[in-house]
């Protein structure tokens, strides 16, 4: 049993760039303290009107476009602010797949915690692969094979550090692997450092 | 071959080099904050793990925190559970704490390097993609998720992609007026909001050698808007005058013994970069932004920009989607620009220095009728110095409030907003759509610009207002 089974669906082509993480989850909604559940705030502000009724046109409110999985972005999605709530609120509207020619650094981080797949790709591929979006092609991506096929066609292998994709695919926590593999290397480390730069050592 | 400042930082710190581009880094110290913690304090609890080394934490409230009747409760029940909910977990987790009523309190990114918990030579992190700010001490700082703060917490640890190094060299002699903040976004608009993506940017040059700690903390602030999670700057005398006597910084031997440690850090002569990036600082104009992108940014006397002809679709669509929620027309003198509110405030400009920009330009004159003027010192010891030296009053006199130390108006979830459609001239880090408030239209600028704005009511050259333009 993986815990990221292959994605089979639309994506949702959101050509813009630098769509940064204020756009997908703005700040007020950082007050509740939820990690769940967070799907309604996603794009909350481009999504829907100020009295809560939706914007047709915007693009997760389109069929088939509003049960995508995928979405297909421009360069540097995710930039700006570091809340993990960017990922959440995707996570739990759904989307598992971002691809885009690059990502904020900080949301691709955080991503690969919470089952969300980042795929960067040339700016040629991405916009070629919005294209398909838009006629409504499906999109295949099995983390498993490494491929990522867009209707039929294989587009590309996805080339992710292995340890973020076993990561994704076991589901593991981090801090469970490092508790258990590096707790004497994390300690040794830091009696040396105690010792070499005893100045770093704070005290109550 | 020579070594960088960022590669020293990098290698004194790897737990274990995983060998395919990422190593276990030891942290050395970690802020924290109430909006990027409770999560992982949850998550923590869950599995009933406890921090790895308490002390090498301090936490304080400020994003959420009220900038107003700090002697009532905060109004919005939500900023106040979780407010109260990072009380209640330093607490349990016996963790070092600065709490809303102590003089400290203030901006975490203020407080670090005011406190002495920022450090040259260590790794730092901080649930707060501004934590680039703290670079400037020629640390190895950076922002992260909730989740990895769970991870710095419990491991004292954090796995991380080596970046590519950077240099961003500035020359030459500035003209009047001209801000750290001025050639951060004469920078950005240069190389864009994703330039410097993959990279670490060190800020190197005899400009920054000349500057004060403060705009080196703005420089590195605004590393994060160009796309570069770290920002640099090789600790000096200035860095080390800074530090001593600070109340975390080591004393009296141990101090000496530190400096002569991190004399070692800065790059070597020989050390090569992957991109290298001159400015001549003669050329920089005081900048603002037109648009909802830091890239966005202009000299004050440009005018509104056309799209290019050239431009891609994407590109064309973007310069048109901010064209519009900023409600400006292509070919507008920025000059023009009315503006309702001022923000001179947050973890780019609300250090002791930025105040006294901003109060030269107040000084004898008057806030434009009409215009909200705020000034948010960045820390209580901040607002304490700025009441001694006389700024204060100099802002209240100009018609400016003065107000509690906090992130205030630049993330627009603590009552400090823009409402829709209103237009601020800011000296924050982030023009983004609704990011100081639903509709809120956000122009970024240098402390004493936003004050210049303040007086006349619109986007203004300082310098004509001050009567120094050439």
């Amino acid at each position: 049993m993986t815990s990221f089974p292959p994605i089979n669906s639309v994506a949702a082509h959101m050509p813009e760039r630098n769509i940064d993480t204020d756009a997908i989850y703005p700040a007020r909604y950082l007050l509740l303290m939820d990690r769940d559940n967070l799907g309604p705030y996603l794009f909350r502000d481009r999504r829907f009107h100020p009295d809560g009724s939706p914007r047709e046109e915007f693009i997760l409110n389109r069929e088939p476009f509003s049960s995508a999985q995928v979405i297909v972005a421009g360069a540097g999605f995710g930039c700006g602010s570091s809340r993990e709530q960017a990922v959440w609120t995707l996570t739990g509207f759904g989307v598992r797949c971002v691809i885009a020619p690059s990502f904020g650094e900080i949301f691709a981080g955080n991503a690969s915690k919470n089952g969300l797949l980042t795929i960067a790709l040339p700016e040629e591929t991405v916009q070629r692969l919005g294209e398909a979006a838009e006629r409504g092609a499906r999109f295949r991506v099995d983390l498993e094979e490494r491929l990522l096929c867009v209707d039929n066609e294989q587009i590309a292998v996805i080339d992710i550090p292995e340890s973020t994709r076993a990561a994704l695919l076991n589901g593991w926590d981090e801090t469970d692997i490092l508790l258990r593999e590096e707790r004497e290397a994390i300690a040794a480390f830091e009696t040396r450092r105690g010792l070499e730069q005893p100045w770093l050592t704070l005290e109550r | 071959m020579g070594e960088t400042l960022y590669d020293k930082l990098w290698r004194s710190h790897v737990i274990r080099d995983y060998g395919d581009g990422t190593a276990l880094l030891y942290v050395d110290r970690h802020l924290l904050h109430e909006v990027s913690t409770p999560q992982s304090f949850i998550a923590m609890e869950k599995k009933q793990r406890a921090l790895w080394r308490p002390t090498a934490n301090l936490a304080v409230p400020d994003h959420v925190v009220s900038t107003t009747d700090r002697h009532l409760p905060i109004p919005d029940p939500l900023a106040r559970a979780q407010t109260q909910r990072l009380v209640e977990n330093v607490a349990r987790h016996d963790i070092p704490f600065i709490p809303l009523d102590d003089r400290r309190q203030g901006i975490v990114h203020v407080i670090g390097p005011e406190q002495g918990f920022t450090l040259p030579g260590i790794v730092l992190a901080c649930g707060d993609s501004h934590t680039s700010t703290h670079g400037a001490f020629g640390c190895l700082a950076f922002g992260i998720g909730a989740s990895e703060c769970g991870i710095v917490m419990a491991t004292q640890s954090i796995r991380q992609r080596r970046a590519r190094a950077m240099r961003v060299t500035i020359t030459g002699t500035r003209g009047p007026f001209i801000n750290a903040k001025d050639v951060a976004l004469a920078l950005i608009a240069r190389i864009g909001a994703n330039g410097a993506a993959g990279h670490a940017v060190e800020y190197a040059g005899p400009v920054v050698s000349a500057m004060s700690m403060s705009e080196r903390l703005t420089l590195c602030n605004m590393s994060i808007e160009a796309g570069a999670r770290v920002g640099l700057i090789a600790p000096d005398e200035t860095t080390f005058a800074y530090l001593k006597g600070r109340p975390m910084a080591p004393k009296g031997e141990m101090f000496e013994r530190a400096v002569a440690y991190w004399r070692t850090l800065p790059s070597d002569p020989d050390a090569v970069f992957d991109r290298e990036i001159v400015i001549d600082v003669g050329d920089v104009e005081p900048h603002v932004t037109w648009g909802t992108s830091p890239e966005d940014a202009l000299p004050i006397g440009a005018r509104v920009p056309y799209v290019a002809a050239d431009a891609e679709p994407a590109r064309r669509e973007r310069h048109g989607r901010a064209l519009a929620y900023m409600g400006l027309s292509p070919g507008q003198p920025l000059e023009d620009i009315p503006v309702d509110v001022v923000f001179i405030g947050s973890c780019t400009n609300s250090r002791i220095e930025d105040l006294r920009a901003a109060a030269a330009v107040a000084t004898g004159r008057r806030v434009a009728a009409g215009v909200k003027a705020l000034v948010v010192p960045g820390s209580g010891l901040v607002r304490e110095q700025a009441e001694s030296e006389g700024l204060a009053r100099t802002f209240l006199e100009a018609g400016f409030e003065w107000r509690q130390p906090g992130c205030s108006m630049c993330v627009g979830m603590n009552g400090d907003t823009l409402a829709s459609g209103q237009r601020s001239a800011s000296t924050s880090n982030r023009n983004f759509e609704g990011r100081q408030g639903v509709g809120g239209r956000t122009h970024l600028m240098s402390p004493a610009m936003a004050a210049a704005a303040a007086i006349t009511g619109r986007l203004t050259d300082v310098r004509k207002l001050m009567g120094t333009a050439s």
